[in-house]
């Protein structure tokens, strides 16, 4: 499939809108290419190559809105799935909060697109798995690994005279590598817009290590431990937090951020002075889409302000009924780091364990953003300044609030899902039961 | 129904889903959902060209999967109508085996042309790949069923049930929840109708026609002067059924302790909303539970999601041989496990059993998406580990020769994998009911309903909460708890059941969206049970002051 440029998007939207009768109508018309190889027991297991396009209508009469969405783009069928959007907008019962499409925007220019992404071949991922499998091999190692790549465009019109337009591109890439002997595991995670950026060597190597260095682990007592929190293990606990963002919920009571009497969190501060949140689709490490869904731009957004709370995310709707200016979700997440590189943070440790990641991450309640999950793939004992032994994982029972209140250090920022994310050292992290897990 | 379309139509996306999904299929109108899709005799040509095309270019195995997936969302809360959303999702998935290599591609252009085309790249996929493969596929034999067909024994087609009926059932529900105390109440319906068309170079045309249903609803009820808020989620369970379940039928009620109400094949979704708005309430000043050791006596709606945990994944084979290693995780329930013929899974009460075919589940079809009839067997006998899961391409690995036929892709554009069937927990075969079981607790906690829920990537140590917790002492129900959480260990957890009800108390719990593989992909699957008692298990205390 082709990914359309910004003219031609145009013109297929344009005739789409030619064909409307409706009070408001808004078209998105959106296509990707994707690709993925997976492999195991170090060998490819299996792997596959996705293709779609689609162009959805979304009509609306007064508060009354119907959506239809067709995959051929030929004049007939722009102006049937137009007629059919506008029947079914005839039949919807009234929407409350409805809100009318924006009128023009101006945009950013995005920088998510990369060409070599686009032009990944089935030849260079079943390369990537051998980097992976072949040194894994040489060490006594089990690889176990997926690669995806996606390449796609977006595009939107609107009977306001709204038109928006981006092209993205992303590789994603994760390995788990198990010594032999079932007593030790490692693992990485990568990902990037650009595929020039990716070291699958480097990548590789870096699991192996972990692996080899996690080989039988000894059992020490849970409890509260200082923890150096590698970004892939901080950024799922920080991305739930990140979820009760949403004002509206804060307003209505049944979320973190809620206050008292009804009250939200907004100006308190929650966490430590340091943490300092924002999120930006031009950042270069981290872009992405410069509008959403709705036609809104996105710009840079701070969230965190020396550790309390600066901006809620309120929707169109939202935002009329509370007298204030729509602020849309973040596209990612940028937590502000220091200069302490993992061995700095090492080093400075009296007594700590050291997490590579945390897993199967679920909320326990969410009035106190407590969760429970476990520790995998890498959990080291330091004393001294130094790792003196792997340990068993744990289960955690903690919440990111508490976690950012015992902020220790902050270390270097690592792209993480799309995230920029820091080491962090923090204080009294709770652990609260072994698991013999590998 | 894949886990996207649920988030995004949910609102749960909240704005952060950039890229309008295409994987949700086309938004249609109601009428549309019975519109006959395409003729079976077209889905034969059409397959056979996948088929042909494959073999012409040197496979040595292909398949192909059409699949038309209808789905129907009604979202409601308190007294609005959120959204009604009609999707249709139709294309064509071709795998394919060249020189002993998987390999797959799908396309939404259903053509001859557009058919070839997607498995030209299955075929370039496979041979690509097998330059590095070391280990070819090997396929354990089926046999070729010609051209047959099976549906789910539905009563009311949910399609043919009029959208103002089921937005009236969710207004009612929400209107009787706000009626009893509660601030907010969001209440939906999903409705699922897969159908899909199997054809394999092994000789098999197989039609099928599923229907799956989940009604669904959290209430909320707040403390405003402190701040605190507390919920409540239903006690229905997603179901292999037509909108029948929705009858709230009196025959498949139970009563269970202190007020609750329990369903077995029927769900009367205003009633458990009246029950709900009362406890939301309730938990606002129910005491927190004291952490140490107790009893726990657990309802079926509430076991299910541990069975489903801790014994549905770790007896797949895919992941017992590491296939899953990079996501999910491996096994503890190691092949020596199996092999020794004596490893003690649970105690000698605990029977457990997968099974494909059982009447009312998710899992339920007639044959698997590789075209395998299935069947029902056993995993755990008298607390032995007897068996696991596992397809057509693994099975030979436990010196078996016939697949489970427990083969699954969510959608024509995913590829198939082993998933896991329904999993169940045999009732006690004793006469033995809740009241009893609750009167022969001295300090216990009963359990009702799904919660919180984690465990490691080998199925070892796993944490669970719960709906609703209620003290048991001396064999009494003494008041609601909060803030309580089990932690266990899977082999210890099921050698501590000492008893378990009987089958007049079996009643199955479901899910969704059970998770898998890379891309990650859905399957819904259903475990029964009847309320079992584990012994001394470690309740953890977690309510927390920020």
């Amino acid at each position: 499939m082709a990914i359309y440029t910004k003219e031609e998007a145009r013109k297929i939207l344009e005739k789409a809108l030619s064909f409307s009768k409706a009070d408001t109508c808004e078209i998105n018309l959106s296509g990707y290419n994707s690709g993925n190889i997976r492999y195991a027991r170090n060998t490819v297991s299996t792997s596959g190559f996705s293709s779609n396009q689609s162009l959805a209508v979304q009509s609306s009469f007064g508060k009354k809105s119907g959506t239809a969405t067709i995959d051929e783009f030929d004049d007939a069928s722009l102006e049937k799935v137009v007629r059919r959007a506008e029947e079914l907008a005839n039949l919807s019962p009234e929407n409350p909060e409805f809100m009318e499409p924006l009128g023009p925007q101006m945009y950013d220019e995005s920088i998510s697109f990369s060409e070599a992404t686009a032009n990944i071949t089935p030849e260079y991922r079943a390369e990537v798995a051998s980097s992976s499998i072949i040194p894994a091999d040489a060490k006594d190692v089990t690889a176990a690994g997926f690669l995806n790549d996606s390449a796609g465009f977006s595009a939107m019109i609107n009977s306001k005279g709204l038109f928006a337009y981006n092209q993205s591109t992303d590789v994603d890439f994760t390995v788990t590598m198990r010594t032999n002997d079932g007593t030790g595991s490692g693992w990485v995670s990568r990902d990037f817009n650009d595929v020039t950026k990716f070291d699958a060597d480097e990548a590789a190597k870096t699991a192996i290590d972990k692996a080899v260095l996690s080989r039988e682990a000894k059992a020490i007592e849970p409890g509260k431990y200082t923890v150096i929190l590698e970004p892939a293990a901080s950024s799922d606990l920080l991305r739930n937090m990140f979820r009760s963002l949403d004002a509206r919920s804060a307003d209505e009571g049944r979320s973190f951020m809620s206050g008292k009497d009804g009250a939200n969190k907004l100006g308190e501060k929650i966490v430590d002075e340091r943490v300092n949140i924002w999120s930006d689709p031009l950042n270069p490490e981290v872009p992405t889409a410069t509008w959403n869904g709705e036609g809104q731009p996105l710009k840079k957004t701070t969230w965190l302000e020396n550790g309390a709370v600066k901006n809620l995310a309120y929707d169109r709707f939202w935002a009329k009924e509370k007298g204030v200016d729509p602020v849309p979700f973040p596209t990612n997440v940028i937590m502000a780091g220091g200069d302490a590189s993992l061995e700095d943070l090492i080093k400075s440790t009296k007594k700590g364990i050291l997490v590579t990641r945390l897993w199967y991450i679920r909320s326990v309640d969410p009035q106190t953003l407590l969760y429970t999950g476990l520790t995998r793939d890498g959990t080291f004992y330091i004393e001294n300044g130094k790792i003196k032994y792997p340990v068993k994982n744990f289960r955690f029972n903690e919440s990111p609030i508490i976690m950012l209140n015992n902020l220790e250090t902050l270390g270097k920022q690592v792209r993480i899902n799309g995230n920029l994310i820091p080491y962090m050292k923090v204080r009294d992290f709770t652990f609260t039961s072994l698991s013999d897990a590998v | 129904m894949k886990r996207r379309d649920f988030v995004q139509y949910a609102g749960l996306g909240a704005g952060a889903l950039m890229m309008p999904s295409l994987l949700l299929g086309n938004d249609i109108p109601t009428e549309a959902l019975l519109e006959p899709g395409m003729d079976v005799l077209i889905k034969k040509n059409m397959a056979d060209v996948a088929l042909n095309t494959a073999k012409s270019l040197g496979a040595t195995y292909a398949d192909a999967r059409i699949g038309r997936y209808l789905n129907q969302y009604v979202f409601t809360r308190e007294d609005k109508v959120q959204n009604v959303v009609n999707t249709e999702s139709f294309g064509i998935g071709i795998r394919v085996i060249a020189n002993g290599t998987w390999g797959f591609a799908s396309t939404n252009s259903v053509t001859a042309d557009g058919i070839k085309k997607a498995t030209e790249q299955a075929v370039a996929i496979a041979k690509a790949n097998s330059k590095i493969q070391k280990d070819p596929v090997k396929l354990a034999p089926v046999n070729a069923y010609g051209e047959v067909s099976w549906k789910t024994p539905i009563k009311k087609n949910f399609k043919e049930v009029p959208v103002s009926e089921k937005v009236d059932l969710l207004l009612t529900a929400n209107a009787a929840a706000l009626d009893n105390g509660a601030d907010y109440v969001n209440s939906a319906l999903f409705m699922v109708n897969e159908q899909k068309y199997f054809a394999s170079t092994d000789g098999s045309y197989i039609d099928q026609d599923i229907h799956r249903l989940w009604p669904t609803f959290r209430v909320t009820a707040i403390d405003k002067a402190k701040g605190n808020f507390k919920t409540r989620e239903n006690m229905s369970a997603p179901v292999g059924m037509g909108y029948e379940y929705m009858d709230g039928l009196e025959s498949e009620k139970l009563e269970g302790p202190a007020g609750l109400r329990l369903y077995r094949n029927s769900y009367d979704m205003v009633e458990d909303a009246t029950i709900a708005a009362k406890q939301a309430k309730e938990k606002l000043t129910a005491k927190s539970v004291d952490a140490g050791k107790y009893d726990l006596v657990l309802e079926p709606n509430h076991l299910g999601l541990t069975i489903h945990e801790s014994v549905g994944h770790p007896l797949e084979l895919d992941r017992v041989l590491g296939y899953e290693a990079n996501y999910a995780g491996t096994s503890f329930a190691s092949l020596d496990k199996l092999k020794s013929g004596n490893f003690q899974y649970g105690s000698d009460v605990v029977n457990l059993v997968a099974d494909k075919t059982q009447v009312g589940s998710l899992g339920a079809v007639g044959y698997d998406d590789e075209g395998v009839k299935t069947k029902k067997w056993d995993l755990v006998r008298n607390g032995v580990l007897t068996n696991f899961q596992a397809i057509r391409d693994q099975v030979h690995m436990i010196d078996q020769n016939e697949s489970h036929g427990c083969c699954y892709a969510q959608s024509w554009d995913d590829v198939q994998f082993q998933r896991m069937p329904n999993v169940s927990l045999e009732p006690g075969k004793e006469k033995y009911s809740i009241s009893e079981m609750i009167k022969d607790v001295e300090k216990g906690i009963y359990i009702a309903g799904r919660g919180s829920y984690s465990i490691d990537q080998q199925r070892y140590n796993f944490q669970f909460g719960g709906t609703v917790f209620y003290e048991i002492k001396d064999g009494e129900i003494v008041g609601m708890l909060e803030d309580v959480a089990y932690q266990s260990n899977t082999q210890e957890f099921w050698n501590s059941c000492v008893k378990i009800c009987d089958e007049s108390d079996y009643r199955l719990f479901g899910t969704f969206f059970d998770g898998k593989g890379q891309p990650s992909q859905s399957s819904a699957v259903s475990h029964g049970s009847s309320t079992a008692r584990f012994n001394d298990v470690n309740v953890i205390n977690t309510g927390r002051t920020i």
